[in-house]
């Protein structure tokens, strides 16, 4: 049977079919829905962990104890969990452990375009690259089995474009895969240097037999068509090359590290003219040139954002398809992502606005409080580094620079890792205020449960933590927990709290309004335009569904959802509603 | 070989409508391939969905200038595309405004002339009142579904097999609210 899945289900089921029975991960876009899928099966323990360290860390002594394990995260979650991946290489593995990396070229939703072969290469740990659902859920299984016949973990990279897209997958049984047997080992698993030093050896043999492996396996193919034009490429790129080019040659690299050099000279000596076509760095370029061999690659093909068919006709051809060619006359404005009408965040950064606050981010939504309208934080660098970064803030500058400043961060993100942060400005007696606004849920990634909120990945209560109590057990005194639309009692907190001395810590909560389990959405806030006077306070708050149009101010009755914030703002009474 | 590309705000359903269409390449057995952005975009951003059916798909994303044709869940949406669309396409664009947020916070005016400029490019343009319509259906909710239903009437592909297709993608109990609105819309031609 057939079905069509998105890349990142396809993974799942490749899971699924291949026997794997641990999965683990930290929610990221676009690499979210591998472990959501992952959930619907009942026989793979799967979860979500408190960071990406976390869940590699499981999904290690998971593969040691006998399970077939997958881990997955978004390209930068692999630098938070960099230290185990790096480490996991020299012992290898026992039963096959196989970690997804969903890249982001074109920076949909990340910070950066970090390639993640790169790290595969500096781990010497082996990286398969599929291009459409099909090849996702097969290089799953191949992947686990290159894991335990080479004793190495193996990253399946993936992309914005692969983890997305849909096409069809043929659906199989699962094969009946049985535990292994404990590898209790400690000649293998301690890396004390005495062990790792041997375990050194035998990665460099290893990696040698994965490169006569590159030559042979199935996952690299060769299609000889005309051999005027020959194309080296991998993942999506092959797609668009393809269909852009269908006539050309191809040397498609399913393996993408190590590359399997005999196979290559042959190709490019075949064609007369060969194009190495890559997302994101030139990694296959230069090694190919690094033998000498005569490629032609990002002289032609950009470096930066996604490829597209568009891309890599306009780079080999020098010319674009001309379709309906139009300008208009007026401006088409940019529709930006915004914090949601009844956002949490929405009342914390009109303050914070308001009190003219130096104020270090981070990561999740609330980011987006960084632009028009609400612009109120100054910095957002990678997950949990805000309360890091404020203390920062004060080593640099001083006490009274901390009276101006303060870090937030959201419940998932603090528990990722701005934790250890909380711990530093405690130990080193600071005087950072830190906002942990508590929505309850994961937001950006597409409302994942985490530690904080009382349900697990499968969606059954879990043991909840308490941000209060957490706080007071490292040593916090000045401990508030206030409604994030509590206006008045919010920004009598802030100004008491960072003016005081010693490190404080305000729980802001309000749960998320779309998740559903809250069932907080109500009727439509209504403005009495007999009451109102345009004094235009009710947009400060930068809600979407407020606006002032034909000289009046009007309330979006689609778009609302009753959360009653700007009723808050109103001196004159003039909005009122939802449902009360 | 057919590039649709549907172009909304998120939130507005473009994504169960691209369901619909992977149960159009089942029953007509064609292969087919869909690209939709996921995360940060869906917080009231602009969103997109490509679809492409022919015998072999290689690229999920359509290929500027290619596309047979657009379904805009908003005026906006349309414009920002348009350049999406070859010569002699068809755009079907619901004519609904919603302000982003330059535009809430009077930074720039919504464009006042948008389905007029769509008029005079060399392309077929139905503008259609969606929202209306799917409210006669029983359900404003169904605006997507009332576009799907226009653009049924404009493809080879027989009306029995849409209907199917939406009986099998959409929840049990709005089935026959869908097929209204699917009705509606397959009418508008």
């Amino acid at each position: 049977m057939k079905k069509i899945l998105i890349g990142n289900a396809a993974i799942a089921r490749g899971a699924y079919e291949n026997g794997v029975t641990v999965a683990t991960a930290y929610p990221g876009t676009p690499s979210t829905e591998i472990t959501e899928e992952i959930s619907k099966f009942d026989n793979i323990d799967a979860q979500w962990s408190t960071n990406e360290k976390v869940a590699l860390e499981i999904g290690i002594g998971a593969s040691i104890a006998g399970a077939r394990t997958i881990v997955s995260m978004k390209h930068v979650g692999l630098n938070v969990a960099a230290d185990p991946f790096m480490s996991i290489s020299y012992p290898g593995v026992n039963a096959g452990l196989v970690i997804a990396v969903a890249d982001d070229p074109g920076q949909h939703s990340s910070q950066n375009e970090q390639d993640t072969r790169y790290f595969g290469m500096a781990a010497k740990v082996p990286i398969v690259e599929p291009s459409d659902s099909q090849e996702c859920k097969d290089f799953v299984g191949a992947a686990l089995q290159i894991s335990e016949e080479f004793d190495t973990p193996v990253i399946i990279r993936l992309t914005t474009r692969v983890s997305h897209s849909q096409s069809f997958v043929e659906i199989e049984d699962r094969k009946d895969i049985p535990l292994k047997d404990y590898d209790q080992n400690p000649n293998k698993y301690i890396v004390a240097p005495a062990v790792a030093k041997k375990r050194r050896i035998l990665v460099e043999d290893r990696l040698r037999k994965l490169e006569e492996f590159a030559e042979t396996t199935e996952l690299n193919t060769l299609e000889y068509n005309d051999l005027k034009i020959g194309v080296i490429t991998s993942g999506i790129a092959y797609q668009y090359s393809k269909e852009v080019m269908p006539e050309a040659s191809f040397l498609k690299l399913g393996l993408s590290y190590p590359l399997p050099k005999d196979k290559i000279k042959e190709f490019v000596n075949k064609c007369d003219k060969v194009y190495v076509i890559e997302e994101l760095e030139p990694i296959f370029e230069e090694k190919i040139k690094s033998w000498g061999l005569d490629v032609i690659g990002k002289d032609v093909i950009p470096t930066i954002g996604e490829l597209s068919p568009a891309i890599i006709r306009k780079a080999i051809f020098g010319k674009s398809i001309e379709g309906i060619q139009t300008v208009f006359t007026e401006e088409i404005p940019n529709r930006p992502p915004t914090l949601c009408p009844g956002c949490h965040h929405r009342g914390v950064f009109y303050i914070l606005k308001k009190l003219k606050l130096h104020v270090s981010g981070d990561i999740g939504c609330y980011t987006l409080a960084a632009f028009d309208p609400l612009a109120s934080m100054d910095t957002s660098i990678c997950m949990g580094a805000s309360i890091g970064m404020a203390l920062g803030f004060e080593k640099a500058r001083g006490k009274d620079f901390a009276k101006k400043s303060l870090a937030v961060i959201g419940d998932s993100t603090f528990l990722h890792s701005g934790i250890t942060g909380l711990i530093d400005v405690v130990y080193n007696q600071a005087n950072t205020t830190t906002i942990i606004l508590d929505n309850s849920i994961t937001g950006m990634t597409g409302h994942q449960d985490n530690p904080s909120t009382g349900y697990d990945l499968k969606g059954l209560a879990a043991p909840r933590i308490d941000f209060e109590v957490l706080g007071r057990s490292l040593g916090i005194k000045r401990i508030e927990v206030v409604d994030a639309y509590d206006l008045d009692r919010l920004e009598e907190i802030i100004k008491k709290e960072i003016n005081a001395d010693g490190p404080s810590l305000i729980i802001t909560k309000r749960p998320c309004i779309l998740v559903k389990r809250f069932d907080l959405v109500k009727e439509a806030f209504k403005i009495d335009l007999d009451k109102c006077t345009n004094c235009k306070i009710c947009l400060k708050i930068g809600c979407p569904a407020i606006s002032f149009k034909d000289e009046k101010m009007q309330i979006n009755q689609l778009l609302c959802v009753g959360c009653g914030l700007c009723a808050k703002l109103c001196n004159f009474d003039a909005i009122s509603g939802g449902g009360e | 070989m057919m590039n649709i590309l549907i172009s909304a705000v998120g939130g507005q359903g473009a994504l169960l409508a691209s369901r619909i269409f992977a149960s159009i390449a089942i029953k007509t057995d064609l292969d087919i391939k869909l690209s939709e952005v996921h995360g940060m975009s869906q917080r009231g951003g602009s969103v997109v969905t490509q679809v492409r059916m022919g015998d072999k798909i290689y690229s999920p994303v359509i290929e500027k200038g290619t596309a047979d044709f657009i379904i805009a869940f908003e005026e906006l949406e349309a414009a920002r595309y348009i350049n999406w669309l070859k010569d002699d396409a068809t755009l079907i664009v619901n004519m609904q405004q919603i302000d982003p947020m330059p535009i809430v916070s009077g930074k720039i005016k919504y464009p006042s002339n948008l389905i007029e400029e769509f008029s005079k490019l060399p392309i077929s343009l139905y503008s259609v009142d969606a929202v209306n319509l799917a409210g006669k259906a029983g359900n404003t909710r169904t605006a997507n579904i009332v576009l799907i239903g226009l653009l049924a009437s404009l493809t080879d592909i027989s009306k029995r097999v849409w209907e199917e297709a939406i009986v099998e993608t959409v929840p049990e109990k709005f089935i026959e609210e869908n097929l209204k609105a699917f009705d509606l819309g397959y009418k508008i031609k």
